[in-house]
């Protein structure tokens, strides 16, 4: 038992971190919700995130869902304006049904190919080379989407609703769910750091009744309950992803745990922050809502914290009596 | 990162199941918080020492089986899931040993490490007064120095199963020219002499589990000062960390209790709390992944420091949701005490519930540790 990140690991989030600090500043962020953004996609392709888990023959760096954990939290800290989360679920299985030259334009960023949500959207689908689905317990194509635009509450996420002839494949679609979940619980770990990491900024520099307000018990009291979400969520998305990566009998468990407990972070955390805030985080104009809106997004679309509970519950105490 | 088991580790969980397979003793056991219980315990940590499973991760020299963390760790998951006795001698083992093993010296060690684990001489803590509960910088009881040693005098309070067991260990002014975290000093004191009164309290479980200790006058030798005079406070802090973050609660107490509160659901199904079943589930392997991250981190030679406030922050709000959750369970059952025809398991439920409402008092109270959070983790200004 060995519970730790490699060196190279944190590395690699280490220069995602360092990128995005430069590359995608709240600015960025905010003015993705005018005009979709290429720059930082473009400056993960560079990063090789977006091909981190393709194989190296078309171009990826041939690693795996552990590996991907740091990146996607990463950039969920900067809330890069870029479905990722697709990204790095679809692309194991474009391997898997084929699709190899499409798989090597999505590592160099010039194609992209995006999913939708059980039940809901896809995001950037008129962007997408191809929209993936799950139908059953297998993986769909669409090919020609009729596409129906779906104005969402984070700006940066263009979603569609798609209708068109579903082409099955054979390709495993609960593996391709749980690399989605467990890729959003990444990033709302990273969300939450951030939405945390400005509220604490926040409390020691504004001040009421003569003290920063960050000195008063209730307010420092809210803080520490999130931190303490956000702390236990955390190593339950590495575990998750390295049930995923060997492939063990309980690996969509382990997500389903991971991205419950994740969601409940974020939206604990944003929550938090934005009382910590006041009257200036309900602004517009602030940046905490760019961040509270992606983690609102995010908790939801791959199953919310209490679906993922419900697939725990079933695992425990057998499917609930119709 | 590698979340399998190495082969040794894997040998070890499977030797220390074997064991507890063919020794735990049948239950329901004798509270461990009443005299003739607390006897009854004495007896099965006897039988766990003489095994050498009394305290694995201590050297051998000492009794242990320079045990890992890590398999620690894998122990105490068998243990609880064994449904073994709860420990009885904790205070001992699990806390006034880590001190000694940071600060004690070889003779403190060799003299007082054994027969704490062989439950020969037994130790309470005594931290709290009247006047010093969450603010233990407040301390009252003093020493004087007298020849080859102190006078203790003051009165300790809260002293869990202080009334069962032999010593005690706690902080002492010993300057008293200075106030607060100055001037005191860590000692340990033997409770069978003149000078010394026990008084046992009973607890809201009726158990007399409390002790106030009453000390005039009682003598402390020089050897059983631990670390430097007048710098106990820095002592006792060294190892309080250890006592929340880890030692004291591991995370194989919470995954037994969770896979039984789903064995009690099996039994009194309710579809409505299948939400809070899975949740309280997951938070107890989220405990687990935490701490093998935590003990991962130790092993390659870090520390816990404030963090150890998150841990206990976290175990002891998780403990108070599961037995609350049994008892929404048990429904007209849950009030049943064991001796009650229809008492379900042995009412320990009601009595897990009943300890779990002291988990945010004990060790630092939960409001307590998020003050210390919010302060040296979060650095956020003091109020
Ligand atoms: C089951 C049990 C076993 C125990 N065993 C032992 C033992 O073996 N040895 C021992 O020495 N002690 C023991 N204790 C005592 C325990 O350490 C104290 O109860 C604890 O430190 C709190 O002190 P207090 O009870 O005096 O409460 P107080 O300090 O008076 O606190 C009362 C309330 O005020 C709150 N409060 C106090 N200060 C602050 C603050 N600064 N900010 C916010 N809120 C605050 C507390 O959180 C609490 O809710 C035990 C207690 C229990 C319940």
């Amino acid at each position: 038992m060995h519970f730790a990140f490699t060196e190279e690991q944190q590395q690699i989030g280490d220069a995602v971190r360092d990128a995005l600090a430069d590359a995608c500043p709240a600015g960025v962020v905010r003015a993705a919700w005018a005009a979709p953004d290429t720059a930082v996609r473009s400056l993960l392709a560079d990063l090789g995130v977006l091909g981190l888990n393709l194989p190296e023959a078309v171009g990826g760096l041939g690693l795996g869902m552990v590996d991907a954990v740091l990146p996607l939290t990463e950039a969920g800290r900067a809330a890069a304006p870029v479905a990722l989360v697709e990204t790095i679920a679809t692309n194991p299985t474009l391997a898997a049904i084929g699709e190899a030259d499409l798989a090597a334009q999505v590592a160099t960023g010039e194609a992209f190919v995006t999913l939708r949500a059980p039940g809901g959207y896809a995001v950037d689908a008129d962007r997408a080379a191809l929209v993936l689905v799950v139908e059953g317990d297998r993986v769909g194509v669409v090919r020609a989407p009729r596409l129906v635009a779906q104005p969402a509450v984070d700006g940066s996420r263009r979603l569609f609703a798609v209708e068109g002839d579903v082409e099955p494949t054979d390709a495993d679609g609960r593996e391709l769910l749980d690399r989605a979940a467990l890729a959003a619980a990444a990033q709302l770990v990273g969300l939450s750091h951030h939405m945390l990491a400005m509220a604490v900024d926040y409390a020691k520099t504004r001040r009421q009744f003569g003290a920063p307000i960050g000195s008063f018990q209730a307010v420092q009291h809210h803080l520490v309950d999130a931190l303490l979400r956000v702390r236990f969520a955390a190593p339950t998305v590495a575990q998750a992803a390295w049930h995923v990566d060997a492939g063990t009998a309980e690996a969509s468990l382990q997500v389903a745990m991971a991205t419950s407990l994740a969601a409940d972070a974020a939206s604990l955390t944003a929550r938090k922050a934005l009382q910590v805030h006041g009257a200036i985080g309900y602004t517009f104009e602030y940046d905490l809502h760019l961040w509270m809106k992606r983690a609102w997004s995010l908790s939801a679309a791959w199953g919310d914290a209490r679906a993922h509970r419900a697939r725990v519950a079933d695992h425990l105490l057998g499917a609930p009596d119709a | 990162m590698d979340l399998s088991f190495t082969p040794s580790e894997q040998a070890f969980r499977a030797e220390a199941r074997a064991w507890l397979a063919a020794n735990v003793p049948p239950g329901p056991y004798p509270s461990g918080d009443t005299r003739e219980g607390y006897a009854w315990h004495v007896q099965w940590e006897k039988k766990l020492f003489a095994a050498g499973w009394s305290a694995v991760s201590w050297p051998a020299a000492y009794g242990g089986r320079d045990a890992s963390l890590i398999a620690w760790l894998i122990f105490e998951e068998e243990y609880y899931r064994a449904g073994a006795p709860a420990r009885v001698i904790q205070n001992g083992i699990f806390l006034l040993a880590p001190t000694l093993f940071e600060f004690g010296t070889e003779e403190q060690k060799e003299r007082i490490l054994r027969p704490m684990a062989a439950a020969e001489v037994h130790w309470a803590q005594a931290w709290s007064e009247p006047e010093a509960g969450s603010d233990l910088a407040n301390v009252r009881s003093t020493a004087e120095r007298v020849d080859g040693g102190w006078r203790v005098s003051g009165q300790k309070t809260w002293c869990t199963r202080g009334a069962f067991c032999d010593a005690i260990y706690g902080l002492f002014r010993t300057d008293p020219a200075t106030e607060r975290h100055r001037g005191l000093t860590y000692m340990m004191v033997d409770l069978h002499q003149p000078g010394v009164t026990v008084r046992p309290v009973e607890r809201l479980d009726g158990d007399e589990s409390f002790a106030e200790i009453f000390l005039d006058g009682a003598f402390v030798p020089d050897r059983d000062v631990i670390g430097q005079v007048h710098q106990g406070w820095k002592v006792a802090m060294a190892t309080t960390s250890s006592e929340r973050g880890l030692s004291l609660r591991s995370p194989g107490r919470f995954l037994a209790t969770t896979t039984r509160l789903v064995d009690l659901y099996r039994r009194h199904p309710d579809p409505a709390l299948r939400d809070r079943i899975a949740d309280v589930w997951i938070q107890a392997r989220a405990y687990q992944a935490y701490t093998y991250q935590t003990v991962t981190r130790m092993m390659a030679g870090g520390g816990i420091g404030a963090d150890s406030s998150l841990n206990k922050l976290y175990w002891s709000e998780l403990d108070l949701q599961t037995h609350t959750l049994a008892l929404d369970l048990l429904g007209p059952q849950a009030e049943l005490l064991a001796d009650a025809p229809d008492a379900v398991d042995h009412a320990e439920w009601l009595l897990g519930f009943a300890f779990a409402l002291a988990g945010p008092i004990y060790a630092g109270t939960n409001e307590v540790q998020r003050n210390i959070v919010a302060a040296r983790v979060l650095d956020l200004p003091r109020g």
